[in-house]
């Protein structure tokens, strides 16, 4: 079986062995206070015409920083090339000039970036930074450009193609943009483009429209690939040969089946192992008491879009409709969902930051409607992690005083007192106590996270709410924060409410689920029941669109054009459909 | 339309408010325009005859009340100096004035913009550091020193320009170059930052990921991105503007609106002095509301509402 697929994948892979491009011992260096620091060091490797090569990596691997030396776009004066080649055909790009740089940027070589939505320039309409993109390399009319862009958008199965040449990028949703950004990069078709992330930023299903786009565009024009990512499921789905890469340097250079299948460099191995997979979790959920820590029942929040001569409210967003669900002790409920399905906004009103309809209790005790008035015995009840550990702790302060503050805030035990637990959450949460007069710069991603946790513990909540609190780690450090949350919670029976987009690392962590999609809950039940047995189409759809980091996995494929998502805002007095969720078993609840 | 409506509504309030707190700043003001009025010579009786005539001796919520009243017909009042209508005097300097400003927000924007881009564009050398010094010049530097210092190397010495007066456009230049100098500080300093914050984004990257000249992507790319903070600055620095138009026109004896107030605060001309702070207080509003329209024409994510 093995073998056979190998030589199945060079097959289609390499029918013209002559490379694109080739890098040789390519070394990009900062220049600091101390001198000369490499970001990149000696890396080496080849890129065959209608390949896709994946390079892949954590954060600080230097993959970003080995595409950006490729375009010539490397960050002047600090970071340059300071040793090694970078040959595309006869050329050597790290000696060229900028004029000739500058016609081989978007003719030759073209790149797609991570974030769609900050990537296009927000004053230009779509068909010009279509048509500049091909009149900066062609000597051709506006017209001509013009039409060559509605062409370039319809290859990228864009809905109305062209009404979106008149339109500006915040029209768009990502997904759209990252379409756009992938016609304007293959528009005149390259021989090398390189995808940075292309998908990290954008939503499951969407990424799934995207990677299948990609893949058949790079069948009909050729286009050779370098796909930078960090998601294994993306490599093994795109990739034909890949690059591992750790602190700037190769680890490991193999075709896809082979890395995965038998990873040489214990590097890897602890990378691939590290992936959450979904249907990985074979344990039984352990009894969960039906003691409820906080319920919700027919929770309603919308935003009122103010308009017209004495700013009334004429629309409103409904970004939570009807919702309702429990969290026992000691369980961990997710709720997962894409971006704008209201999961964030449930969380917000849940410690009284928005104002609600319907009822949410906490503790035994009703929130206020109102919202911004929770007494403080019930804030202490419910804390929150967040997504960002950078932006969630003040850079002014040490860690230990971070953690003490809510003690505190709500006056618990003396000076002393404080400061033995802060030592002591730092102890539970992974890290030394001889760390807690340091201040938050001084840690990683990972352990920033950690003292966020910590924090949250510190006034021994019943519910954690965290609002994709591992979104932003590398996936190693992701692992050992979802062990700790599950480590924390056993210890300590408290109740999580996890929100993610992310559907494998709810499948490892979760006891019960909710899915979201538009402000309502489509789907709800046992981790088992959402996950083994879908019901919902968009839960399946969820399910099915999620990259599988094996490169043997088969799907089927769907093409779909991509066009308006349905929007969330009605005019007063009308809204959504409700959705009426249905027992199918077990308490396993579908919308009809 | 509406939107413009309901910004002319909120513009008439603020009005009010300004009338207000000037009316009520000059009542408590220890000066005495009857003495001004009267001479040092007149008798106590004398003094008091105009007071009533003026119904100066009135509560402050009475006089307030009738100006406000005539305000509402149209009426600034009379001078009590010039014995002419306040109103009259004001059209007839204001478009002096408004010729003054024009050229002179042209010449800071024009200084403060290019100055502001060819710094962002040399940023951390010699060029952007001595860029910035000389914003910082222009910043602290006291209208009056600026003006006489023009006046007496251009006028005086090189006798390019007339020393003073109005008519030609070589009286515009001197003061309307006076007027750019002393805002373009600001505006460079500010057009650097945000372009340089522009420099920096995911747009800038793509637009030189395709190919693009450095000219069109600072010009077109980056450029009405930049800009747009700055537009919404010039609203508001219309009213910084007025004070440096006051101090301009009278060392440049330009007979704008500035002028004639600071004749009449000397004098403590209360009328005329209701009526220029009014007039410029429109001047104020009018200019943030044109900053606001402007900027959805430039970003069309802005939507006024």
């Amino acid at each position: 079986m093995m073998p056979a697929e190998q030589t199945l994948s060079g097959a289609t892979t390499a029918p013209d062995t002559s490379p694109v491009l080739s890098v040789e011992g390519l070394t990009v260096s900062v220049r600091t206070e101390f001198g000369l620091r490499p970001l990149v060091e000696d890396l080496s490797f080849t890129l065959n015409r209608g390949e896709t090569l994946a390079i892949a990596g954590e954060s600080g691997s230097g993959k970003s920083i080995t595409s950006l030396a490729i375009m010539g776009l490397l960050p002047p004066p600090a970071v340059r090339v300071t040793a090694g080649s970078i040959r595309l055909g006869q050329t050597n790009l790290t000696t060229a000039s900028e004029a000739q740089m500058r016609r081989i940027r978007g003719d030759r070589i073209a790149m797609i970036f991570q974030e769609p939505m900050t990537s296009l320039n927000p004053v230009l309409t779509i068909g010009t930074q279509l048509a500049e993109a091909m009149r900066a390399h062609e000597p051709i009319s506006r017209q001509e450009a013009r039409s060559r862009a509605l062409a370039a958008l319809t290859a990228v199965r864009l809905s109305q193609p062209e009404r979106r040449l008149n339109q500006y990028p915040h029209e768009l949703s990502g997904g759209m943009r990252q379409r756009v950004m992938i016609a304007m990069a293959l528009a005149l078709r390259p021989e090398v483009l390189i995808a940075d992330e292309p998908t990290t930023a954008l939503d499951v299903t969407v990424q799934r429209e995207v990677l299948d786009l990609l893949r058949d565009l790079q069948r009909d024009l050729g286009t050779a690939i370098i796909l930078i990512t960090h998601d294994m499921g993306v490599v093994a789905e795109m990739a034909d040969r890949v690059i591992v890469m750790k602190s700037g340097r190769m680890v490991e250079q193999a075709p896809v089946t082979t890395l995965f299948q038998a990873p040489a460099q214990p590097y890897t191995r602890d990378l691939l192992a590290a992936v959450p997979r979904m249907g990985g979790r074979t344990d039984t959920p352990a009894a969960i008491s039906a003691d409820a820590v906080a319920s919700l029942s027919d929770v309603v929040v919308r935003f009122p879009i103010k308009g017209g001569l004495l700013g009334r409210t004429t629309l409103n967003v409904h970004a939570v409709e009807h919702v309702s669900f429990d969290i026992r002790r000691g369980e961990t409920f997710a709720l997962v969902g894409e971006s704008g399905c209201g999961k964030s906004t449930i969380a917000k009103a849940m410690v009284g930051l928005v104002p609600h309809q319907g009822q949410i209790t906490v503790g035994g005790h009703v929130l206020s409607p109102r919202g911004l008035d929770a007494p403080r015995s019930l804030r202490r009840r419910v804390q929150m992690v967040f997504q960002d550990p950078m932006a969630a702790l003040d850079p002014r302060m040490r860690v230990g005083d971070l953690i003490a503050e809510p003690l505190l805030i709500h006056d618990i035990g003396t000076a002393a007192d404080r400061r033995a637990r802060a030592a002591d959450l730092i102890r539970r949460v992974g890290l030394s106590p001889d760390q807690i007069d340091r201040y938050p710069h001084e840690f990683s991603g990972g352990q920033r996270q950690r003292i966020c946790i910590a924090r949250a513990l510190a006034l021994k909540p019943d519910l954690i709410i965290a609002d994709e609190s591992v979104s932003a780690l590398d996936v190693s450090v992701q692992a050992r924060v979802l062990a700790l949350l599950q480590e924390l919670q056993k210890e300590m029976g408290v109740a999580f409410l996890f929100i993610s987009h992310d559907m494998a690392v709810v499948d490892s962590i979760s006891d019960r689920v909710g899915v979201m999609y538009l402000g309502q809950i489509v789907e709800m039940g046992t981790r088992a029941q959402v996950f083994g047995d879908p019901r919902h189409p968009y839960t399946q759809r969820l399910i099915e669109a999620v990259p599988v980091p094996d490169p043997a996995h088969q799907r089927e494929k769907t093409i779909r054009l991509a066009g308006d998502v349905p929007s969330p805002v009605h005019p007063v007095g009308s809204g959504p459909e409700r959705l009426i969720l249905r027992d199918v078993g077990g308490g396993h609840l579908v919308a009809m | 339309m509406v939107y413009i409506l309901r910004r002319l509504i909120q513009s008439a309030l603020i009005l009010l408010g300004v009338s207000f707190i000037t009316f009520v700043l000059l009542y408590v003001l220890p000066a005495d325009p009857v003495r001004q009025i009267a001479g040092r010579a007149a008798t106590a009786e004398t003094v008091e005859n105009i007071r009533q005539q003026l119904g100066l001796d009135q509560p402050l919520f009475v006089q307030y009340g009738r100006y406000l009243a005539a305000l509402a017909q149209g009426d600034l009042g009379r001078s009590y100096l010039q014995k002419t209508e306040v109103a009259e005097l004001i059209l007839s300097r204001l478009p002096a004035t408004l010729q003054l400003m024009a050229a002179g927000i042209f010449a800071e924007l024009v200084l403060g913009l290019s100055m502001g881009i060819a710094a962002a564009l040399m940023r951390g050398r010699i060029g952007d550091q001595l860029l910035m010094m000389t914003s910082f010049v222009t910043v602290s530097a006291p209208q009056f020193v600026v003006s006489l210092l023009l006046l007496y190397v251009f006028a005086v010495k090189l006798g390019w320009f007339p020393i003073g007066g109005y008519g030609t456009l070589a009286h515009l230049v001197l003061p309307a170059i006076t007027l750019g100098i002393l805002g373009s500080g600001w505006y460079s300093r500010m057009m650097r930052s945000s372009m340089i914050e522009v420099l920096r984004a995911d747009y800038i990257r793509t637009a030189r990921a395709k190919g693009l000249g450095r000219a069109r992507v600072v010009f077109r790319h980056a450029l009405p991105n930049a800009i747009l903070p700055v537009i919404a600055m010039i609203g508001i620095d219309i009213g910084i503007f007025m004070g440096g138009i006051v101090v301009v026109e009278s060392v440049f004896g330009w007979p704008g609106i500035g002028q004639l107030a600071w004749q009449a605060i000397q004098r403590v001309d209360i009328p005329i002095i209701m009526g220029v702070t009014l007039v410029s207080a429109f001047a104020i509003v009018l200019g943030n509301l044109l900053a606001d329209l402007v900027a959805p024409l430039i970003d069309p994510r802005i939507r006024l509402r």
